[in-house]
């Protein structure tokens, strides 16, 4: 058997597991989904150990928490929103799609409506979040 | 009375530009490996993706090896990845296409060689959904009749050719192949929603199995890949809402 003649260009044994396929709307927005919803997870996993302190003594708890005090922690809490809203508006968004007769033919334009949604809650949610953290970091203006 | 042009309408040549191809080449029994092979070719803008591959193999690389039957979006024998998405070859046109094209085959099922892939699991899937009408008691002695609303209530899922378009495109069926895929749904969906059938609550249960319609996660892409335009995902809630609500 004759082996292909073209000559293979440089570069193109990349990727040998093929490309990524390049799906739409509905295919990131289950990615995000599954994204948010494992940064929840593990949010909440933290969250039961350090709420669990409470019962080993009300000092420890007081000393975890105060480590969170600082503005990386509190970034992280605006991920935290952003990630549990997105989850959140994201899933009832499905929830139309799997129960509203219309659901499935207005599922791009539901996932634009909860983008904008979430746009709009998290700009200023996010300002008056950082609000204080901003104020320790550069001094309140 | 046929309509005569009174003067010759000047129509513009199509031109041919020049397309590079990359085709996502392997063949077991030369090497384990896979390889992405560049082909340069003169493409119409009339032309179909499958127009290309055949001219590859005619005059460049006898060698490429491909499915395609009927060429006109019939027979779903020639679903490839084009350009990332799922298509079949025989309904792009180069038109729509930029000058570069990548072409994969589909994702999930077994390669066999170049863009041949082993159908056998998708069509065990489609098997198991019992694709034919079931029916008890005697058999009618005049034609069965349906009225016009019954018929439309699962028109969309006839349209199915078995491509295979929709069940590679699914990001579960990638990771678990066991799950039934889109395909399988739509043609359950096609009897289970016709009147004359009797079968629908078998097939019901059928897909009430942890790798039945449940595994679904909605993300549209069976129906952006459908060649036939069926509303895949549509179908699937609809088995779902059955299956809920046990009312067909």
């Amino acid at each position: 058997m004759s082996t292909p003649t073209t000559a293979r260009p440089a570069g193109t044994r990349t990727r040998l597991g093929g490309t990524l396929y390049r799906g739409r709307e509905g295919m990131w927005s289950w990615v995000a989904h599954r994204i948010t919803g494992v940064l929840t997870f593990f949010f909440l996993f933290a969250h039961v150990l350090d709420t669990a302190l409470v019962r080993v003594s009300p000092e420890s708890y007081d000393t975890v928490i105060d480590t969170y005090k600082n503005p990386f922690v509190n970034l992280m809490e605006i991920g935290l929103v952003g990630a549990v809203l997105f989850h959140a508006l994201n899933g009832l968004r499905i929830v139309a799609v799997d129960f509203w007769s219309r659901g499935p033919r207005l599922q791009r334009q539901m996932l634009w409506a909860i983008v904008a949604v979430w746009v709009v809650v998290m700009v200023p949610g996010a300002f008056f979040m950082f609000k204080h953290s901003f104020e320790v970091l550069f001094g309140a203006g | 009375m046929t309509a005569v042009a009174e003067r010759p309408v000047a129509v513009e040549a199509p031109k041919a530009r020049t397309v590079e191809v990359k085709i996502r080449r392997y063949n077991p029994e030369i090497s384990d490996e896979v390889r992405w092979v560049t082909y340069r070719v003169e493409a119409y803008p009339t032309d179909r993706v499958l127009n290309l591959l055949t001219k590859i193999k005619d005059e460049q690389d006898g060698t490429l090896t491909f499915r395609r039957s009927c060429a006109h979006g019939v027979c779903g024998s020639d679903a490839m990845r084009i350009n990332g998405v799922n298509r079949l070859a025989c309904k792009v046109l180069m038109k729509d296409m930029p000058a570069k094209l990548t072409i994969e085959p589909i994702k999930g099922l077994p390669v066999e060689k170049d863009l041949v892939v082993d159908m056998e699991p998708f069509f065990e899937a489609y098997r198991a959904v019992k694709p034919f009408l079931i029916t008890g008691g005697n058999p009618p002695t005049k034609e069965w009749l349906q009225s016009q609303a019954d018929r439309d209530r699962y028109d969309d899922t006839t349209k199915c050719i078995l491509c295979a378009a929709c069940t590679t495109s699914c990001p579960v069926f990638w990771t678990d192949g066991s799950y039934f895929g889109p395909a399988a749904i739509v043609n359950a969906h096609r009897f289970i929603f016709d009147s004359r059938d009797q079968g629908a609550e078998e097939r019901l249960e059928i897909l009430n199995d942890r790798e039945g319609v449940w595994r679904c996660r909605t993300t549209f892409n069976c129906t952006e890949a459908c060649p036939r335009g069926i509303e895949i995902t549509k179908a699937i809630k609809e088995v779902k809402q059955a299956l809920l609500f046990r009312r067909v």
